[in-house]
């Protein structure tokens, strides 16, 4: 069953066609890579090869004497102020350890730059680099975050008594009571994996600094320019009013790219020092440990269920790799799973543990659900967990446990108020949809042909449009949550929108325009949408956390009408009435029941920039801003249900039909809210199915190309049915919520669940992901044996 | 890809070709395992000849009770060749199965050979058939059996000097198929079967259980004993001991062995 239907109108609500497109399918598009600023030079990084060493000594004779270089940087000689900033300390009292933009006494990960060399050409320059002599000492290594908490692990800071980051703790008042009067225990471990986000771009940054005015131009591929921006002002030591900072299109970012990093730094102040400048391009295989990973979170689930299967209390201890360093927002992506531990669920007693530690890998941030998948993977796990004990149907017990649709605003037990939601509506209608009642049926068939045929389910909900700016400083996160829009119309009755999102994939020059034809009358292809660049844009927070249509859009929509207001008030004066006189029929403001008395937006344009006729108090020209600040989050949810066959020679698990209903309020462009959910589900799919990034004991990086590292492509993607219920966001006008991220934060849960129930025929419980035919053939003659 | 520096040059023949290897240039076929490692810097050669000009090197014919496939043949070439479809399905269907179209499009047989990957198909199923390569080097023309041709990972008998001009597959070889297993819909095996069933009795090799194709003599000598196909099957790992890594533990890789030794002479048998 389709969600989308091709209108092509191009207001809200309609699968127009996206703008954007044209240019990046006829290769079009501009990246950082696609720029060349004349007497540019190219950098290249010399990077540890060693999880833990001690950094002896760093010779760079060789490489200076090739023909072409122009400088070898290292720890001592790159003129910054202060290493890598993270803006996230939940509680106040996260342990920061230093982080030089060029490692300084040690290298503590695989891939953490040590040097750099700045050459005529990036082939010399990648030469060169290879030509530095770095003499190593290597020191004990550990990488799994539960062993690195243990007494006695090497420690990954010397400077710390432990590699304990920062415990994270909220325990409900009178939890060990209600725990211990249960009457059922249910107990469950759950490892979410590392993973790398491997956008199709890698990164990549041109610095530009001009030594005689203190100017910086930052040409890099990142989701938040303007936090660049503040970064690179207080690392590198100028105004912040001086430092410029352009996004040209970005290829995919999935929370990758929702960070500042050391080479962004490294890259202006190199172009300081050789006074032209450099450019960096990231290649595949420096991606996979130069740019942050995500997940990597054990999970030790306790609940306690009543006969029935509703869960009284929630024990949540879990253990996540923070990696070697903390970075942009590090601390704060397990403190969003601490949020929603308890789901879609109505559980008010909860104690919750999440141990953050360093550990000698490459640091995990924020990935596509950031901290959200890791709570539904798990208690979706749970739900399964405690229906299989029990005896009742998966369905059944998540029917018993939900938050039900007349408790909203519902106050979670972490601390949240869920805005809107009508959870069991999406769990019945992806059940018919999926024809899970007929399942059995479809079992017995697939075991006659040596498979074993799985269902299983995912109810879910997530936090996102991010953030209230009071709760985000409430959450210890240095920046704030709103966004800005700025809304220009022109004398030819076109409009200029700059928004402070930073689309890399989302479609936002399209829906921006969707919103300004139904708010304003402008025609679609009339609008155009400005982004990623801070000179156009004064302010912004850039584009992540599923914010930028609830956040972003609100921010356009409220500017929209400031500007229809002001010219209802020009209408008003120019048509002789009062404002009151008068009404919007969705592109003029009209004497009411007077068609022949109106002013068109365009015809209000024109005389707002003529201003030879203004009314009292009103300035010239059309135009508005709005810095938004959401009042709340918001929660969209649903149900995605999976059918998975598992070949019983060789383990190979196969997705055979995938239904998602999903809920994300009012939508703008079906089209886009589709492709979304048809991504993140792959996405999640990855997880389930094939993706881990793997470090051997000693520290090094076994995946770090697409060889070893699996990401599913085209010709993996199952047959999937997409629905929708609309249940409006009451935290925002336009009753919009975020869809960037559920796909990712249901799917992985739906697919584990199918695969153990089709185990289920021979005793497995529990699947870990991803479940590579390997590791299913062994569960297999495990539960067999 | 950032190779580091080097020196391209395109010969036009294969006199050309052999001149170039001679001076130490590496020869570049369809380039889909050497820039590969190139760009991972694992080969930094100082000079490759493109061997994409040569017209002695390209096509696929009849020539007595063989096929002759030019080296420079690619993946997508063999995979659609109606006369190796026919008598060495084996290597047709490998060749299909190779990674995705782009790489088929550009990937070469004689590439493949030379290369050898102990996970690439081509070796497993032209080995299975019974094909040899023709090389020509200073010290003249050669034919090698590919059994004699990979010797370990990634090296093979080839002089320094010497080219695989020439693929030679027996129009002999019977009934045959070859069966992958792979994690994703496009992926590198992680074993690989070929069978055929030819008059001279059934022939098998594997891929990803050694450190170069294998043959699956105790599969072959059940089957050739005349015992049956379940026995064979349960015996199809003796005497192979792949490593364990990310893709599966011995275990399992020789439990595939067995289960795609019966899937490619069960699909064999029925063609
Ligand atoms: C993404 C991807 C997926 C792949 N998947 C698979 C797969 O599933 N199965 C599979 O089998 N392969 C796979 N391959 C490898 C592919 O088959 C290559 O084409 C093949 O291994 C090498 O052939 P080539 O023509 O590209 O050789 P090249 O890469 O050009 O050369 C490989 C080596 O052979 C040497 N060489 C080339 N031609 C000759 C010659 N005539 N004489 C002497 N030496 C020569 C070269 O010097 C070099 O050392 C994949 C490759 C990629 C990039």
């Amino acid at each position: 069953m389709a969600t989308t239907e091709r209108l092509q109108s191009g207001g809200v609500g309609d699968a127009v066609l996206r703008k954007e497109d044209r240019k990046f399918v006829t290769g079009e598009g501009r990246y950082v890579d696609d720029l060349k600023l004349p007497g540019m030079l190219h950098a290249a990084f010399v990077r540890s090869s060693f999880g833990h060493a001690k950094i002896k000594s760093i010779d760079a004779s060789a490489a200076l004497a090739m023909p072409g270089v122009h400088a070898v940087l290292t720890n001592a000689t790159l003129p910054v102020e202060t290493g890598v900033l993270s803006a996230s300390n939940p509680g106040g009292d996260v342990r920061h350890p230093e982080q030089a933009i060029l490692a300084k006494e040690f290298a503590r990960y695989v891939g953490e730059p040590v040097a750099m060399v700045i050459a005529d050409d990036r082939y010399l320059a990648r030469d060169a680099a290879d030509a530095v002599h770095v003499d190593y000492d290597p020191v004990p290594v550990v990488v799994d975050a539960e062993k690195a908490l243990e007494p006695g692990a090497p420690l990954v800071h010397a400077e710390y008594d432990s590699n304990l980051a920062k415990t994270l703790e909220h325990v409900t008042d009178g939890f060990a009571d209600v725990l211990a009067k249960a009457p059922n225990k249910i107990s469950l471990r759950v490892v979410n994996q590392r993973l790398t986000p491997m956008p199709i771009e890698t990164r990549g940054c041109i610095g530009d600094w001009s030594n005689s005015t203190g100017e910086v131009t930052l040409y890099t591929s990142t989701q938040v320019a303007h936090f660049v921006r503040t970064f690179v002002s207080i690392v590198c030591g100028t105004s912040e009013a001086k430092v410029r900072v352009v996004t040209p299109d970005v290829g995919g970012g999935f929370g990758a790219k929702l960070n500042t990093y050391r080479e962004e730094f490294a890259i202006c102040a190199a172009s300081k020092v050789v006074g032209r400048p450099v450019k960096w391009i990231e290649d595949r295989t420096e991606n996979a440990v130069a740019t942050i990973h995500g997940r990597d979170q054990v999970q030790y689930y306790e609940a306690g269920v009543d006969d029935n299967g509703k869960i009284l209390a929630l024990k949540f201890d879990a253990v996540q790799n923070n990696g070697a360093y903390n970075q942009l927002l590090t601390p704060s992506i397990s403190h969003l799973t601490l949020f929603m531990v308890p789901g879609c669920y109505d559980i008010q007693d909860v104690s919750i543990t999440i141990r953050q530690a360093f550990t000698n890998t490459t640091p995990t941030d924020a990935y596509r659900g950031a901290g959200r998948p890791e709570a539904t993977h798990g208690i979706e796990r749970l739900m399964d967990a405690i229906a299989d004990d029990l005896g009742i149907d998966a369905a059944e017990v998540r029917r018993r446990n939900f938050i039900k649709s007349d408790q909203f605003p519902y106050a979670s037990a972490t601390g949240l108020s869920y805005d809107s939601g009508d959870y069991q509506a999406t769990l019945e209608v992806a059940l018919e949809l999926s024809g899970y009642a007929g399942f059995e049926e479809r079992r017995a068939e697939a075991a006659t042909r040596g498979k074993y045929r799985g269902i299983g389910l995912s109810t879910y909900v997530e936090v996102c449009g991010l953030a209230p700016s009071a709760v985000t400083a409430a959450l210890g996160i240095g920046a704030p949550g709103w966004e800005h829009s700025t809304v220009r119309l022109h004398p030819t009755g076109k409009a200029t929108v700059i928004t402070g999102t930073s689309p890399h994939g989302q479609g936002h020059a399209t829906s921006w325009s969707q919103i300004t034809q139904t708010e304003l009358g402008i025609p679609f292809d009339d609008v155009e949408v400005i982004h990623g660049d801070t000179a156009f844009q004064p302010y912004g927070l850039g584009t992540y956390g599923s914010r930028s249509l609830a956040v972003g859009g609100i921010a356009l929509y409220r500017s929209l009408g400031k500007v229809r207001e002001k010219a209802r008030e020009l209408a008003a004066h120019l048509l002789e009435c009062s404002v009151d006189d008068l009404e919007w029929t969705g592109s003029s403001w009209q004497v009411k029941g007077s068609p022949d008395r109106a002013k068109t937006i365009q015809e209000l344009a024109y005389a707002g920039w003529t201003s030879a006729s203004l009314p009292e108090g009103i300035e010239p020209v059309l135009e508005a801003t709005t810095f938004h600040d959401p009042p709340n989050f918001t929660f969209p949810f649903g149900t995605h249900v999976c059918e998975v066959e598992i070949d019983q020679a060789t383990g190979r698990v196969e997705v055979v039909n995938y239904t998602a209903v999903d809920d994300c309020g009012n939508v703008v462009n079906p089209m886009i809210v589709d492709g979304q959910i048809h991504g993140g589900i792959i996405q999640g799919l990855g997880q389930a199915l094939f993706e881990e990034t793997v470090y051997s004991e000693d520290g090094h990086m076994l995946t770090p190309t697409l060889v070893e590292y699996l990401v599913p492509s085209a010709a993996d993607v199952p047959p999937m049915t997409l629905h929708r219920t609309t249940t409006p966001s009451t935290s925002n006008p336009m009753g919009v919520k975020g869809i960037g991220e559920a796909g990712t934060i249901a799917a992985s849960a739906a697919i584990v669940n199918a695969a153990v129930d089709a185990l289920s025929v021979i005793g497995v419980r529990h699947l870990e992901m991803p479940m590579q035919p390997a590791r299913i053939w062994n569960v297999m003659q495990e539960a067999k044996s | 890809m950032i190779p580091s520096t080097l020196e391209y040059t395109k010969a036009t023949s294969l006199d050309e070709a052999l001149a170039a290897v001679k001076a130490g240039a590496r020869p570049l076929a369809g380039g889909m395992s050497l820039m590969p490692m190139m760009r991972l810097r694992l080969a930094a050669p100082g000079a490759v000849v493109d061997l994409g000009g040569v017209p002695e090197l390209v096509g696929i014919c009849e020539d007595g009770d063989e096929i002759a496939v030019g080296a420079m043949t690619t993946h997508r070439s063999v995979a659609n060749d109606p006369l190796i479809r026919q008598h060495c399905h084996v290597v047709a269907q490998a060749a299909a199965g190779v990674g995705s179209m782009t790489i088929r499009n550009r990937g070469t047989i004689g590439g493949s050979l030379a290369h050898a990957d102990p996970h690439g198909d081509l070796p497993a199923a032209i080995l299975a058939a019974g094909g040899a390569v023709i090389v020509r080097g200073s010290g003249g023309e050669r034919r090698i059996d590919v059994g004699d041709l990979i010797t370990s990972y990634l090296t093979t008998s080839l002089a320094e000097d010497e080219l695989i001009t020439q693929v030679r597959l027996p129009k002999g070889a019977g009934q045959s198929a070859y069966a992958k297993f792979h994690r994703r819909a496009i992926d590198w095996s992680i074993v690989g079967v070929g069978v055929s069933i030819g008059a001279n009795g059934v022939r098998a090799a594997a891929i990803g259980v050694g450190d170069r194709p294998m043959r699956l003599s105790a599969f072959e000598s059940v089957l050739n004993g005349g015992g049956s196909l379940d026995d064979a099957i349960a015996q199809a790992g003796e005497g192979l001991s792949p490593l364990g890594d990310l893709d599966g533990s011995t275990e399992y890789k020789l439990h595939l062995v067995g289960v795609l030794a019966g899937q490619a002479h069960a699909e064999a048998s029925s063609r």
